[in-house]
Parts: C-alpha cells; sequence; structure tokens
C-alpha cells in the first residue's frame, strides 16, 4: 500500500520528538560500518561475473571535429582484444544530475579533448589498456575552438538576473565600499573510488552494477541511451565510493559496458582510469566574480552586487549557480545579480559539491572581510547587523534562520577578538598567524521520495528504497528513523538500500538525501502506527513503542497476527517550497600561519558552527561538516584544475597533481551543531548537510591569510606563488 | 615449479601475465577486493596492503615480483565478527564515510604503529635521534600517502591515537 | 600497459647483459617505472627485475663515509642510524618526498633516475620532446607551474622532480655505476643528472646496460644541515623549489663552508660551485643572502606560469640561509 503525503503547511505537530525508542539524533556507530572497515563491502567493480570481458575506453586527441575512422581492424589483431565498440548510442560527457534523459551521444562527434569515443573490449584489463591507447583514429578536426572563457561573449543566464535599485548610485552614496574581483579555479571531485560498471544481459533484460547517486533518474538516463524500456533494467549501487556530485547522472562507462556486453553476449567490466575519471566526466567550472557592496556610516548594507561568469560546453544547460546564496543571505536594498556563461570546449561542467556556493560564497565572504575593514567594524558585527528580516529579493519568509546563532556561537567557542583587527600582528619564527572568519550557507532542497517499510512479523523492520549511500550515512539514519518511529533498536532494522526494485527514493546530492528519504520513511512508518494503533483501537498518537513493544507491554509480534506489514511512504514537498527561503547557515572561524618567506600556508585550527534543522545522527552529520571544512580547505589553499590554453585539454588530471588535501592538510577541527527544528524544512524538520560544510569555509581562511600576513589574494587557490605575489614585503 | 605468494596465511600460484600488478592479483585473481583500486599510479594510497611487515602500494608493483612474499590485506587484519583494534576504532570514531579509502588507511595506520615502534622519523619528526613521540602532526604527517576525499582526516587520526594509546 | 617478458637474473653480469642485449628497463622499487609503464610513456618490451640482487647493504666507507647500495629503500637509507646522526640532510630530504609506502619501496638507484613530473611528458597524446623526440614541448606555451628556470632549453623545460638527489649532491656524493661490460666507474651526483639540451630524452649519463650499484657519501663535515622544500599540500606533493644546505660557521661568526643544492629549478639538482665561494669567508647579512640569489638566478628565465618561481627561490634561500647562519631578518 502506498501512502501518499504532499506537504502543503510547515509540520509544527513534530511527531519525532514524541516517540519513545531515543534513538534517532544519537551518535549511533555507521551500521554499514563493520563492512567498510573490514573490505567486505562490495563496491561496482567488485562483483563476480562469468565470463567477463574487460572494456577500456578509447578518449579523443582532438578538441573539436568528427571521427572518420577507427581502424578496429588493427586493434582487433592485437592480442586479447574481442571487440571495438563506437555504436552512436554511446554516450560522451556524464548525464547532469536529475537530467532524466540521456546526455549527450554520437561519440564520432568530439567536442572536448579526452572526450570518450568508443571502448575497446578485451579478455583481461591490461590487454583492453594497451588496445585502447593504440587506437588508430582518423579525425577531421576543426580548428580553433574557443577554450579561454574570456575570450568569448557570455550568455547571459537571464533568471539569475536581479536589478533592484539604484547599485551605481547606492556606491556612489555610501559611507564605504568595496569592488573587488575574484577569481575561482575549476575543482574535480575526484570521489575515491572511479566510476565503474558491470554490466550482463539475460535475454532482454539488463543488469549493470554501478556507481552513482541517483539510481532514480540514473535508469532513465540510461533506458533513454540505449532505446529500451526501464522495465527492462537493474541498477544496483549498494556501496558508492563517494561521488560529491560526479556520480549523480549516468556517465559513459554504465552505457558502454551495457552496449558492450549486448553486442559480445558476455558480461562486461568498464572501470574508468582516474585520468578518464579527471578527463571525461565533470569539472566544477571556474569563475571570475565581482563583488560590489556598500554600508551606510552605520554599516548597514545599502547595495548588493554579485557578477559572476562561468564556463560549459555547448549544449549543457548547467551554469555553475553562483550567485544560489547570494540571493538572500544579506540585506541591501539595491541590487544586481547577473550570471552568465561562456561556451568553450573544455570537458563538461557540472556539480561538484555544493555547486555555486562553494565558490560564491568564498568571493562574497572575502568581499564581506574587506568591507569590514573598510568599514572599521568587526566581521562579525558587519554580518550580525546585515541578516535579513526576510528574503530580500523574493519577500519570503525564511523557514528558520540560525545564522545569528550560529555566528555567536562560534565565535564564542573560537575565542574570537571582536576588536579592531590589523594585519601582520603576530609573527612567530618564519610564521605570521592570524585569523578570519566567514558565514556559510547552502539552500536547501527536498525531492519526491519513496521507500517500503516492511514491519516483519518477527518484530524486526525492512527498509527497502533505491536510495543511495554514498558515504552520507543514509543506511544508518534510516535504521534510526524507522526505529525511532516504531518502536524498534536499529539493529532490528534491516536497510536495503541502492537498487533500482525498490521504491524510488531521491537519490544522493543537493543535500536533499537524508530529510526527502527520512520523510519517506516517516510517513511509511506514520502509516504502520495507524494501523498498529487501529488494531489496538487507540488514536495513533497515543500509541508509545519502545523496543519492540507498547507502553501497555503488548508487544509488537502478537499485534503482526504472523503476518508483515508493510507501507510504501511517498512523500512530496507540495507548496512549502515555494511559501518560504529555505537555507541551511553556519559559520566557520579560521587560524592560519602563513610563512613569511614562502608564502606557504597551514591551517592552525579551524571551527565551523551549523544550523541544519533535526540532526539524525551526531556522529555522521559531525562527520559530513568535518569533510565540508577539508573541502574548504582544497578550496582555499590546493585544488586548480589547469586547462591547456591551445587545446582546453584538462592537463592536471591526476591525483598527483590536482591537490585534493592531505592529512596534514588538515588540523583539529571543531563542529558545533546547532540544532533547531525547521517545520518548513520537511516533516522530519531536518535539512540537508552534505554541502553546507564547504559553503564560505574557504574565505575564512583567506580572510585569516590577509590578517596574519597582510596578503590579500583574491584568487583560489591561494598557492605559495599568489600569496608571495601579494605579500608586503 | 610453481611460483607462489603468501597471501594472509595461505600460498598462491602467481599470475602468468607479469603486467599484472600486484592489485589487480589481489582484487581480480585473488578476489580479495578489500584492498581498492582508487588511482593505480601510487597517487591515493587506497591499493595500501602490508608485504613482509612493510607498507607498499600495491598498484606500483608487479606481483610477479613478489615470489614467496608475505602479503597481509585488510582481510588478513579482522572480520566483521572479530575486527582489529584499528578497524574497531575506525568504526567507533567514523574514520571513514564513503568507505573506499578505508581498507587502505587501516592498512597504512597498521603499519604505522609498527613504524613508531621501531622509532622510524618522518617529516613531522622535530629530532631524527631522539626518541619518537607519537604527536597528531606525526600522525598527520604518516597518514598522508592516503588521500580521503570524503574528508574524515580528522577523525582518521582520532582512531589512531586511541588505538596507540591502548598500546602504551 | 605494453606487454614484455618478465626477466629475473640472478646476478649483477647477468643483469648487465640483459639490459644492453634487449630494449629491455631495470626495475627495483617499480615505482617510477611502472607508473610511467600504464601511461605508454615507458614501452620496454622487457623489464628486468633486479630487486633480488645483493645491492642492498648501507656500510661505512674506510675513509669515514657511507656506501648506499643501489637497492637500498628510500626508508632504509632515511631511518639508518648514521644517516641521521652525520647526513641528517639527506634524511630529511628523503622524508620530504613522497610518503611511505612508496619510500618503503623506492630505491637509491631507481630514485636517482626518477623522471619529470612534466605534465605533457606523463600524457602519451601530448607533444614532448623527451618521450617523442621532435615532437615539440607542450610546456612551453602551455602549463608550466612546475617547470624549470635555470638551464632550460627551447625543447625542453621539464625538472627533475626528486628530493633525495638533490641532498646527495649538497653532501657531495658519487653515484657507482658498473657498464656491461663489467667496468665500474664513478660520477658525482652533480654531474650524474644532464641539462635537456637539444638531447632532452637523454636525462643522465647511463649507457645501455650499465647499472647503478651504489652511492657513497664523503666523510661529514659538520656545520648544519638543512634541507628545506616548499610545496603546494603541506605533504605528498613535489617541489616547488627546494634547498639543502650545510653551512659552518667559524668563531667568528663567518661562514666557513656553504654546500648547496637547489631541486624544482631545473632538469637536475642544480648545483653551483660559485654560491659556497661567495659566502664563505663572509658574515652573514641580507645583503650577503640577496647576493648569493643573484649569483643563483643570474641566467633564470621563466615561462610564464612559473616566472614565481623566481622571486620564490630567492625567498627560500634566505629562509634557509638565515636558518643555518643563525642570522635573522
Amino acid at each position: 500500500m502506498i501512502v501518499h503525503e504532499k506537504q502543503d503547511n510547515p509540520d509544527t505537530a513534530n511527531r519525532l520528538d514524541g516517540m519513545k525508542q531515543g534513538v534517532l539524533g544519537t551518535a549511533m556507530s555507521r551500521i554499514d560500518g563493520l563492512a567498510k572497515v573490514t573490505g567486505t563491502a562490495l563496491y561496482a567493480a567488485e562483483y563476480s561475473a562469468d565470463n567477463c570481458a574487460e572494456g577500456v575506453l578509447a578518449t579523443a586527441t582532438i578538441t573539436r571535429g568528427v571521427v572518420n575512422a577507427i581502424d578496429k581492424k588493427a586493434a582487433l589483431a592485437l592480442p586479447g582484444v574481442i571487440a571495438v565498440i563506437d555504436d552512436p548510442r554511446l554516450t560522451t560527457r556524464a548525464a547532469q544530475g536529475t537530467a532524466d534523459e540521456a546526455p549527450q551521444q554520437d561519440p564520432a562527434r568530439v567536442c572536448y579533448w579526452g572526450q570518450p569515443i568508443a571502448l575497446v573490449v578485451a579478455e583481461t584489463f591490461e590487454q583492453a589498456r594497451h588496445a585502447a591507447k593504440h587506437l588508430v583514429v582518423d579525425y577531421g578536426e576543426e580548428v580553433d575552438a574557443p577554450v579561454d572563457p574570456e575570450a568569448v561573449k557570455p550568455e547571459e543566464q537571464t533568471e539569475e538576473t536581479v536589478s533592484q535599485g539604484d547599485l551605481d548610485a547606492a556606491m556612489s552614496a555610501a559611507a564605504h565600499a568595496v569592488d573587488v574581483t575574484f577569481t575561482t579555479k575549476g575543482h574535480a571531485s575526484a570521489a575515491m573510488e572511479p566510476h565503474a560498471a558491470i554490466a550482463s544481459w539475460n535475454g532482454d533484460d539488463l543488469t549493470v552494477h554501478a556507481s552513482l547517486q541517483m539510481l532514480n533518474y540514473n535508469i532513465t538516463e540510461l533506458a533513454d541511451a540505449l532505446g529500451i524500456p526501464e522495465q527492462r533494467i537493474r541498477l544496483i549501487a549498494r556501496y558508492v565510493g563517494g561521488g560529491f556530485g560526479s556520480k549523480l547522472g549516468i556517465s559513459e562507462e554504465v552505457v558502454a559496458a551495457a552496449i558492450a556486453a549486448q553486442e559480445i553476449g558476455r558480461p562486461v567490466r568498464v572501470v574508468m582510469t582516474r585520468q578518464h575519471v579527471f578527463q571525461a566526466i565533470m569539472r566544477r567550472s571556474e569563475s571570475t566574480q565581482r563583488l560590489r557592496l556598500c554600508v551606510d556610516a552605520a554599516g548597514k548594507l545599502t547595495g548588493f552586487g554579485h557578477h559572476a561568469l562561468v564556463s560549459n560546453l555547448p549544449g549543457e544547460e548547467f551554469a555553475e549557480p553562483v550567485l544560489q546564496s547570494s540571493h538572500f543571505l544579506y540585506a541591501g536594498a539595491n541590487r544586481e545579480l547577473k550570471l552568465e556563461l561562456a561556451r568553450i570546449h573544455r570537458m563538461t561542467a557540472g556539480s561538484v559539491r555544493a555547486p555555486g556556493e562553494a565558490v560564491g560564497m568564498p568571493a562574497l565572504e572575502c568581499a564581506m572581510d574587506m568591507l569590514a575593514e573598510a568599514a572599521g567594524i568587526d566581521p562579525v558585527k558587519l554580518r550580525l547587523m546585515n541578516i535579513p528580516e526576510k528574503d530580500p529579493e523574493k519577500g519570503l519568509p525564511f523557514s528558520s534562520h540560525t545564522l545569528a546563532d550560529c555566528l555567536t556561537q562560534a565565535a564564542k567557542a573560537f575565542g574570537w577578538d571582536h576588536g579592531l583587527r590589523k594585519p601582520r600582528q603576530t609573527r612567530k619564527g618564519e610564521w605570521w598567524i592570524g585569523t578570519g572568519m566567514a558565514s556559510a550557507a547552502r539552500v536547501h532542497n527536498v525531492m519526491e521520495a519513496k521507500a517500503r517499510v516492511t514491519l516483519k512479523a518477527d518484530g524486526t523492520a525492512v527498509v527497502e528504497t533505491d536510495m543511495t549511500d554514498i558515504g552520507t550515512g543514509t543506511y544508518t539514519i534510516a535504521a534510526q528513523i524507522v526505529g525511532e518511529m516504531l518502536g524498534l533498536a536499529p539493529d532490528r532494522v534491516l536497510v536495503d538500500l541502492g537498487d533500482s526494485r525498490h521504491p524510488r527514493g531521491p537519490g544522493s546530492g543537493g543535500s536533499w538525501g537524508a530529510p526527502s528519504i527520512g520523510s519517506a520513511l516517516y510517513v511509511a512508518c506514520k502509516a504502520i502506527r495507524e494501523e498498529l494503533a487501529k488494531r489496538l483501537d487507540i488514536d495513533e498518537p497515543d500509541l508509545a513503542l519502545r523496543n519492540g513493544a507498547t507502553s501497555s507491554g503488548t508487544q509488537l509480534t502478537e499485534l503482526l497476527r504472523g503476518e508483515d506489514l508493510a507501507r510504501v511512504g511517498h512523500y512530496e514537498p507540495g507548496a512549502i517550497s515555494e511559501d518560504f527561503t529555505a537555507s541551511g547557515f553556519g559559520a566557520f572561524f579560521a587560524q592560519v600561519r602563513v610563512n613569511a618567506f614562502t608564502g606557504e600556508t597551514r591551517v592552525d585550527r579551524m571551527l565551523g558552527a551549523f544550523g541544519f534543522g533535526r540532526v539524525l545522527n551526531r556522529k555522521t552529520a559531525r562527520s559530513q561538516c568535518l569533510g565540508g571544512i577539508t573541502w574548504s580547505i582544497g578550496t582555499a589553499l590546493t585544488e586548480a584544475l589547469e586547462f591547456d590554453p591551445r587545446d582546453g585539454h584538462l592537463v592536471n588530471g591526476d591525483l598527483a597533481e590536482y591537490h585534493v588535501p592531505v592529512n596534514r592538510d588538515v588540523p583539529d577541527l571543531d563542529v558545533i551543531l546547532v540544532e533547531e527544528r525547521d517545520a518548513a524544512a520537511s516533516p522530519i524538520q531536518a535539512k540537508g548537510i552534505g554541502e553546507l560544510g564547504m559553503c564560505g569555509g574557504a574565505a575564512a581562511i583567506g580572510n585569516a591569510i590577509y590578517n596574519a600576513s597582510g596578503a590579500r589574494v583574491l584568487d583560489f587557490p591561494m598557492t605559495p606563488d599568489r600569496v608571495i605575489a601579494a605579500m608586503p614585503d | 615449479m610453481t611460483r607462489s605468494i603468501s597471501v594472509n596465511g595461505a600460498a598462491h600460484p602467481l599470475p602468468n601475465d607479469p603486467r599484472v600488478s600486484l592489485l589487480d592479483f589481489l582484487r581480480d585473481g585473488l578476489r580479495l577486493t578489500g584492498t581498492k583500486k582508487g588511482c593505480d599510479h601510487g597517487q591515493c594510497g587506497a591499493c595500501t596492503v602490508i608485504v613482509n611487515g612493510i607498507r607498499i602500494n600495491s598498484c606500483l608493483t608487479l606481483a610477479a615480483m613478489h615470489e614467496d612474499d608475505e602479503v597481509t590485506t585488510i582481510e588478513g587484519l579482522g572480520t566483521p565478527d572479530a575486527p582489529s583494534p584499528l578497524q574497531q576504532a575506525f568504526l567507533e570514531h567514523d574514520g571513514f564515510q564513503c568507505g573506499y579509502c578505508t581498507p587502505g588507511q587501516i592498512c597504512s595506520a597498521t603499519a604505522l604503529l609498527d613504524e613508531i615502534a621501531s622509532n622510524w622519523p618522518s617529516d613531522a619528526s622535530g629530532d631524527l635521534v631522539g626518541t619518537l613521540t607519537l604527536s597528531d602532526e606525526e600522525i598527520r604527517e604518516r597518514m598522508s600517502g592516503n588521500l580521503c576525499r570524503c574528508g574524515a582526516y580528522a577523525n582518521i587520526v582520532a582512531a589512531i591515537r586511541d588505538v596507540a594509546e591502548q598500546r602504551t | 600497459m605494453r606487454a614484455f617478458d618478465y626477466i629475473r637474473p640472478v646476478s649483477l653480469e647477468e643483469a648487465g647483459r640483459r639490459l644492453a642485449e634487449t630494449s629491455a628497463k631495470a626495475i627495483a622499487g617499480g615505482t617510477n617505472l611502472l607508473d610511467l609503464m600504464k601511461l605508454q610513456v615507458e614501452t620496454p618490451s622487457a623489464v628486468c627485475d633486479i630487486s633480488r640482487l645483493d645491492l642492498a647493504t648501507i656500510a661505512d666507507t674506510p675513509d669515514g663515509g657511507l656506501f648506499i647500495g643501489a637497492l637500498v629503500t628510500n626508508t632504509q637509507t632515511a631511518v639508518h642510524q648514521r644517516v641521521r646522526k652525520d647526513y641528517p640532510l639527506l634524511a630529511r630530504a628523503i622524508l620530504a618526498g613522497a610518503t611511505q609506502q612508496l619510500r618503503n619501496k623506492a630505491t637509491t638507484g631507481g630514485n636517482l633516475c626518477q623522471r619529470t613530473r612534466c605534465f605533457y611528458f606523463t600524457n602519451a597524446d601530448q607533444p614532448c620532446n623527451k618521450r617523442d623526440p621532435g615532437s615539440g614541448c607542450g610546456a612551453i606555451g602551455g602549463i608550466a607551474k612546475l617547470h624549470a628556470v635555470l638551464g632550460t632549453s627551447e625543447h625542453c623545460i621539464a625538472t627533475y622532480p626528486g628530493d633525495m638527489a638533490v641532498a646527495m649532491t649538497a653532501l657531495g656524493g658519487v653515484v657507482e655505476i658498473v657498464g656491461a661490460d663489467g667496468h665500474a666507474r664513478s660520477v658525482p651526483v652533480a654531474d650524474f643528472h644532464c641539462l635537456p639540451g637539444d638531447t632532452p630524452w637523454r636525462e643522465n649519463v647511463l649507457e645501455e646496460g650499465d647499472i647503478i650499484t651504489a652511492v657513497t657519501l664523503p666523510a661529514p663535515v659538520g656545520g648544519l644541515q638543512t634541507y628545506r622544500k616548499v610545496r603546494e599540500r603541506s605533504s605528498y606533493a613535489f617541489a616547488l623549489v627546494s634547498v639543502a644546505a650545510i653551512v659552518a660557521m667559524d668563531d667568528q661568526g663567518k661562514i666557513a663552508r656553504a654546500d648547496l643544492a637547489f631541486g624544482g629549478l631545473a632538469h637536475k639538482p642544480w648545483h653551483d660551485p660559485r654560491i659556497g665561494d661567495l659566502l664563505v669567508g663572509e658574515a652573514p647579512s641580507a645583503a650577503l643572502f640577496d647576493k648569493a640569489a643573484d649569483l643563483l638566478l643570474e641566467t633564470a628565465q621563466g615561462y610564464g606560469e612559473n616566472d614565481f618561481k623566481i622571486p620564490l627561490a630567492r625567498r627560500t634561500l634566505r629562509a634557509v640561509l638565515e636558518e643555518v647562519t643563525g642570522a635573522s631578518s
């Protein structure tokens, strides 16, 4: 039985806090943890398939043009080679998140250097890799493809454009103003598990083990790419070795494995090499951002301007939503916001953890620091003074607002000095030491979701949904929500995720996973409770369940009368999405040291306070925050995709030269969870926390670099070369 | 005579194709998939295993070069029923999220404790000739060959510190 | 990876013969060669596994120096008691490089032969005169942040990426080599690597069939030793610039000895004896350190993205000299 609940109003009943099991929100260890720490959790490439062949993608060595011919005969003559697949259904880009349709196909059409053009299938991986690298391809190259985002006329993303009042006039009339341009380099998701798929056919039925974040969309994307009904497809992704946006959409290896397996009549495994993952999945676009901010003599924002230029391939709709939180974070009557997209032939730009805020917030928050200095106001106070009462553009109320709490609690815990700030005040040996802070914001999203909960006759429960756990903790919070609602210890709840045969969840992405699937589970459990209450002849709210029994001592197993009780919860956000501006908020504080000679920066300590509704699991939520802060360090100091200025190819496409932070880059981190109940966020009063932790943190570090050394670096990441160039000597 | 390698105490014949890395041999040849392939180029540490007591990247060595060597993988350190102290500490401290880098982290951490016991210095050691103390900075430096993109480093350090303290 | 024959010679003589006969590559730790073979940058028809030859000893030399066998791993060198006590510069340089896992496999001989990290060299589908003579240098006019500012040529601006050899250069180490004919010869580490010139594929003085057997270090000379590596991550990153220094002061507070070598700047560990000559006999001062930097960077040429290495080298040299002479800014 499917129970549908569409949320049009805030859920102030707050039922979860009245439940009796006492497990939700606790710091329970992950229920999938033992499998992960003992190496027994199976990831996509690790399933057994009899007689499985190995495929390796061959990639283009031109920037734009056509593949005239591939010398298949030569490739097939190499040892072990079974087939060279160049089927027009092969995809050449990963699908964007929630695309729900096949991405760009036709591998004979080349749009970026490094694009997949074929799949070579062989008996062994080594044979396939060798043959793929030696594939002889005749190209018809179209020269002079634009690869520099600054050198083409960009397209305005008009739905992002805001023009309120007169910013120019406000800037001229203001007591203090900053007008500053920042740049950010591109980022890679760089999930530790490379994209991988094993495809096998049984007649017309296709099963694919893959590493994907959103099976509910991916199955449609794959069906569309292959031209078959999705009922013929089963997608399985029980463990996903990180996603960070890179596995939102179906990627090239999945479609290639499926086509190849059909063509050769054997299962085929395609595991992308690390270099292929870098060059052929997604990049976060680089950005150029001009910030114009001005305040009156009291420090109230009178003008707010944010203009960003990003890039993508021709044909891609995605434009890094740099302005996403700028629309509502601060007041300012005179507003100008504009996002522009340059069409260039670098690899696909798409979602990388916290698309938009990941780079928009660092630029905004560095500009705020400069404004605070110009106005002679404590940067914490400047922010506190400018928190708007309601959304400054849409006029909507906020569903909840924790920015002030986060700023205040974090400042206190960090030991922030609210006095007058001057750079270059503390030096220890070769190192300048200083502090900085920034606000955090990340829009809240919640999506339609379905999940089945079965209360088994034996008093255990089973959760079934195609929802994934990409490290976010879905397995564990699902057991906690169901345990809380049905009065079960979490070890009595079996959670079965990542199988497209199950009801469709929301997928993991946009930080919406937990609130969305949690709401579907809540709806299913509430319906089960209603049935149980009916059997007891009481009202559902009066049903108190704990450890498998009611408060009056009736065992669940008795109530179930030897039969399972199953409900599919179907949650759908309704008018609630239109009536409020909803966001997670937070604050970052950092202390850094900057080497006076070499410009090397080390973060000595960092703290974040975050408000994101109900905390479902204190341990895993804190871990999400730690991860976000770690990404903030990467954004601030180390991560930069570099593209060749001539052919646009990704130059540093590996983990040696694309600098993901290492353990030693990350100091002790403190996290404060500013707990609240956001009734308008979801019926479980929760918002997401997967991305908030990196939405602004890089600015806290950048501002600390300035405070420490006097180097105001306007370009992210703030590598030694840039720091020494900006450092006063 | 068949050339063999010992993995978690059991002898196995070496593969025929000399191109097969120790990593691929473990994962595909022996189906010990706990050892992960993250980059295949010695740039991430997910493939870390312990060979003759020393941790190495199994991706950058040929299986054929390991005749008679003794290899310990994550499966050899503990099981879900009997996890090792480090495996248990990683679980309790949430020293992972997606779990993909985790076996490599734990193999590295296991070897790290022996390296400290042997008084091997690191880049973080203030003194090269004295007796080492295991500071957090020492742990961070010594674990820097194992990337974790989920950003669990702070918890990984806490887990290792916990087990190291129990040892002393 | 191209298919290859796996050969495991039982003696140095056999190894030399096999290496001279075929287009074989010697493999010991494998950390660099296999990386490049997977990328089809190296495509040997045979791989000659020398890892079990008897070249893994560290021993004192009669003159008070140290003999480090070619198959001694980087870890074994760095943890060796005499290295830690008498050649801390070498231990520091090794520990500043790569990771524990890689250092546990990488060997003395292999690390000396480590090939460049140039992005265009490691991408077999891009032009590179080192990998594919005559195809052009992709780095010139491309992304050249890692690249050399000293001793470059129009054909190649790659750097030597290692740390160990930079320290060995400053320490006056000597590479011991045995040729395919069994003839042994010695080459100072400072002369082991070549500048690219118009033969960028030639990275060192080794000939077909040559095998490195050891590096010997002279007796320790006293003074303070330091290795300073500037990098974009706090660990597990190649040097933007590195400085190896051995400096001794006399009792008048003047510099009595100064041996310096530099990494990240050139196709080889950069060694310019004029810098030591300039410093010796002088009292440390900012002006003196600036003069030393002037000398070091006299012929430096940036290629856009790596222009910063010129001021960075100057600043790092000054930091190191302040540290080892006790002068402060």
